[in-house]
């Protein structure tokens, strides 16, 4: 679950990792208030959508009064913005951070994230702050400093200023720099966090005060952990999550938006993404990743069935089932009752296979249902899709 | 032959009293496994499906012996689960359960360093050696005692893998689920080893999926060690970046972890990748073709 650049950084004070003086903002009148309360003579309002790219988008606005402040947030709330990370339709702006604006002398880059193969947490630290990571990992692998953790003995004192070093910041500030890589560590540990980005981690300029600050924040939480930090639950905000995706979350069905014309129902994740690429090697482009989870019931079937519809450039669907504890029988019955239930109007192509195949084919075909095509083999079944969709 | 699991398996079932651990335990006795212990707190003394419940795993395993433990208890128990069985020195761990926080994964991964315990999932199907042994949640049926491991990421993807292996006559010597989650407790590189070293098993099929580098760290395996044939699917081409593709583990995340990378590094490495998930039965028995016991 992501967070929102202002929550991340309310995480980031409980912690005491050093943040720009801000204030969050649901309307342009909040957007006034903040501004008076920071006493700032110049402030940054940044759209909170769940997004990188923000700044190059239009997304961070500055605001150099409280009347300012108001005008620059009622550009932003209410709008849709469209980064490089978003797609086209871009993410809903309902709150605007409202932070003070600082003399950068130096970006710096500060990193948690989790080494999947070898089991364990990865603190990375770079002097190349305020870019693309990705692009730097890429270009000058060298220039980003890798710290694994062992969970055992946790974060070492060495290690703190291997990193602290890497960042370079100038002596004064080491101490800080120190603090806050260990903040860092604690609220992974305390918050179930599987990705803590602070890009850029700046130095302030010395003329005004030479902090060290979190300018931005990006904090991922472990979804399977939601259920010890009720808190953190308590933060997700819907309206930045695909709005078909959330819908079927919420029932026990993953969904992922495509971009094709056939819509894809499967029983199983792995088996999902094969039916995607299947489709694709039949020369057509699949509308959707559904997997409609282990014990796929009638109710279940007929859900999936409402939300693959409710994308208009759906032209066919594919049903693919391997039955192993879900019986092909039940899930043809499923897919009779919810086709009738639905009056779905595009063609359905299904392919069962596993346990109790055969009744679960007469079933199909014995019901005579124009729009509901058996075919056995998966190859077949997803050629016949991508034909039917092209009429 | 098979690894892991055969005829002198004996299984304990942590969770038998659940909704699944109970139905599983049924499926599992009538593959002839014999699971010869459950555990579920509180309800020790009872018994399902004429399998003993216990209190605790020790209890279990001193009254039972077993040596095989799968646990079907809910994600916010696992952790507690896991640490029980890895303290009772069960040497087979299979986590059927999804939903584990992945720190409490770290941390099972840390404790179970420089033991000899090995541990399966969690996020997974389990594993089945053919016609002797079933550890987890797969239709039994679909399987055939032979000579080809299989390894994957998947569930129904891997039965449906199976039943093409089967349909073209090929049997399989074990077939394990690792899981689908990022942070797993064995590896496709752990478990090609056992492979490797095991005389029943010609060649293995390895199911993989975007996300991670699973199969990357697999290939420097192979290519150092391996000598019998691996064939490879990988799952999830048409995947979105930053997209969680119904598995936990299945994201691409920081342009890391594509399906296409995967395949490059596998083929790079002397693997079969197959293209279509259609083909892989076909695909195994074509390139394995032998002579037929007349012509030798």
């Amino acid at each position: 679950m992501k967070l929102h650049e202002y929550q991340a950084k309310q995480l980031f004070a409980s912690v005491g990792i050093p943040i720009p003086r801000g204030q969050v903002a649901n309307t342009p009148e909040e957007a006034e208030a903040a501004y008076t309360a920071l006493c700032q003579p110049s402030v940054n309002v940044k759209a909170q959508v769940h997004a990188g790219g923000r700044g190059k988008a239009g997304g961070v606005l500055v605001a150099a009064s409280a009347v300012q402040a108001a005008e620059q947030a009622k550009r932003l709330l209410g709008t849709r913005l469209v980064t490089k990370q978003t797609g086209p339709q871009g993410l809903p702006v309902s709150a605007v951070l409202i932070d003070e604006r600082v003399e950068m002398a130096a970006e710096r880059y500060l990193a948690l994230t989790i080494d999947r193969f070898h089991a364990r947490p990865l603190l990375l630290a770079s002097a190349k702050g305020g870019m693309d990571i990705e692009e730097v990992a890429a270009s000058e692998p060298g220039a980003i400093a890798r710290e694994p953790i062992d969970l055992a003995t946790g974060l070492q004192p060495a290690q703190v200023s291997g990193l602290v070093e890497a960042l370079g910041v100038p002596a004064d500030l080491a101490e800080t720099a120190r603090g806050v890589v260990k903040s860092l560590w604690e609220l992974f540990v305390s918050h179930d966090a599987s990705l803590i980005e602070i890009n850029p981690l700046v130095v302030t300029a010395r003329s005004t005060d030479g902090r060290l600050l979190a300018l931005d924040a990006k904090v991922i939480i472990d979804d399977n952990a939601l259920f010890r930090h009720p808190d953190l639950a308590a933060m997700r905000d819907s309206t930045q999550e695909h709005p078909i995706e959330w819908k079927a979350g919420q029932i026990g069905i993953a969904y992922v938006g495509l971009e094709g014309t056939i819509g894809c129902l499967v029983n199983g994740a792995g088996l999902a993404m094969a039916t995607n690429d299947i489709i694709k090697l039949c020369g057509g482009e699949p509308a959707n990743f559904l997997d409609v989870g282990g014990g796929a019931n009638v109710e279940q079937v007929t859900n999936a069935f409402s939300i693959i519809l409710e994308d208009a450039r759906v032209k066919a669907i594919l049903v693919n089932i391997f039955g192993g504890i879900m019986r092909c029988d039940w899930v043809a019955q499923g897919l009779l009752n919810a086709t009738r239930t639905l009056n779905v109007r595009v063609p359905i192509v299904v392919r069962l296979q596993g346990t109790n195949v055969e009744e679960g084919r007469r079933l199909l075909t014995e019901a005579r249902h124009l729009n509901l095509i058996s075919v056995d083999e998966l190859e077949a079944a997803a050629q016949r899709a991508v034909e039917l969709a092209r009429r | 032959m098979s690894i892991l699991v055969g005829k002198d398996t004996r299984v304990l079932v942590q969770g038998i009293t659940g909704q699944a651990g109970a139905f599983h335990t049924e499926r599992m006795l009538e593959y002839k496994t014999p699971v010869v212990g459950g555990v579920t707190p509180g309800k020790g003394g009872t018994a399902i499906h004429g399998v003993p419940v216990f209190n605790t795993v020790r209890a279990a395993v001193e009254a039972t012996a077993a040596n095989a433990t799968a646990i079907f208890v809910p994600a916010k128990y696992t952790f507690e689960a896991i640490q029980e069985a890895i303290e009772t020195r069960i040497p087979l761990i299979v986590v059927i359960t999804e939903g584990v926080p992945t720190l409490d994964m770290l941390k099972v991964r840390q404790r179970l360093k420089g033991t000899s315990i090995r541990l399966i999932g969690p996020n997974c199907p389990g594993l089945i050696t053919p016609g002797q042994c079933k550890v987890g949640i797969m239709p039994g049926y679909i399987h055939k005692p032979g000579t080809i491991g299989v390894l994957s990421r998947s569930g129904t993807l891997t039965y449906d893998a199976v039943y093409q292996l089967t349909q073209a006559g090929l049997g399989q010597s074990t077939c394990i689920g690792i899981g689908g989650d990022p942070v797993l407790g064995s590896s496709f590189a752990d478990l090609l080893a056992l492979f490797q070293a095991d005389q029943g098993t010609e060649a293995v099929v390895l199911i993989g999926e975007i996300g991670g580098t699973e199969e990357e760290e697999a290939t420097a395996y192979i290519r150092g060690h391996l000598t019998k044939p691996v064939f490879a699917f990988v799952a999830g081409r048409m995947a979105p970046k930053e997209k969680r593709m119904g598995h936990a583990g299945a994201i691409v995340a920081g342009g890391k972890g594509t399906a296409a990378e995967k395949i490059e590094v596998l083929r790079a490495s002397g693997v079969t990748v197959i293209d279509s998930p259609a083909a892989i039965g076909r695909s195994v028995a074509q390139a394995l073709r032998r002579p037929t016991p007349s012509s030798r």
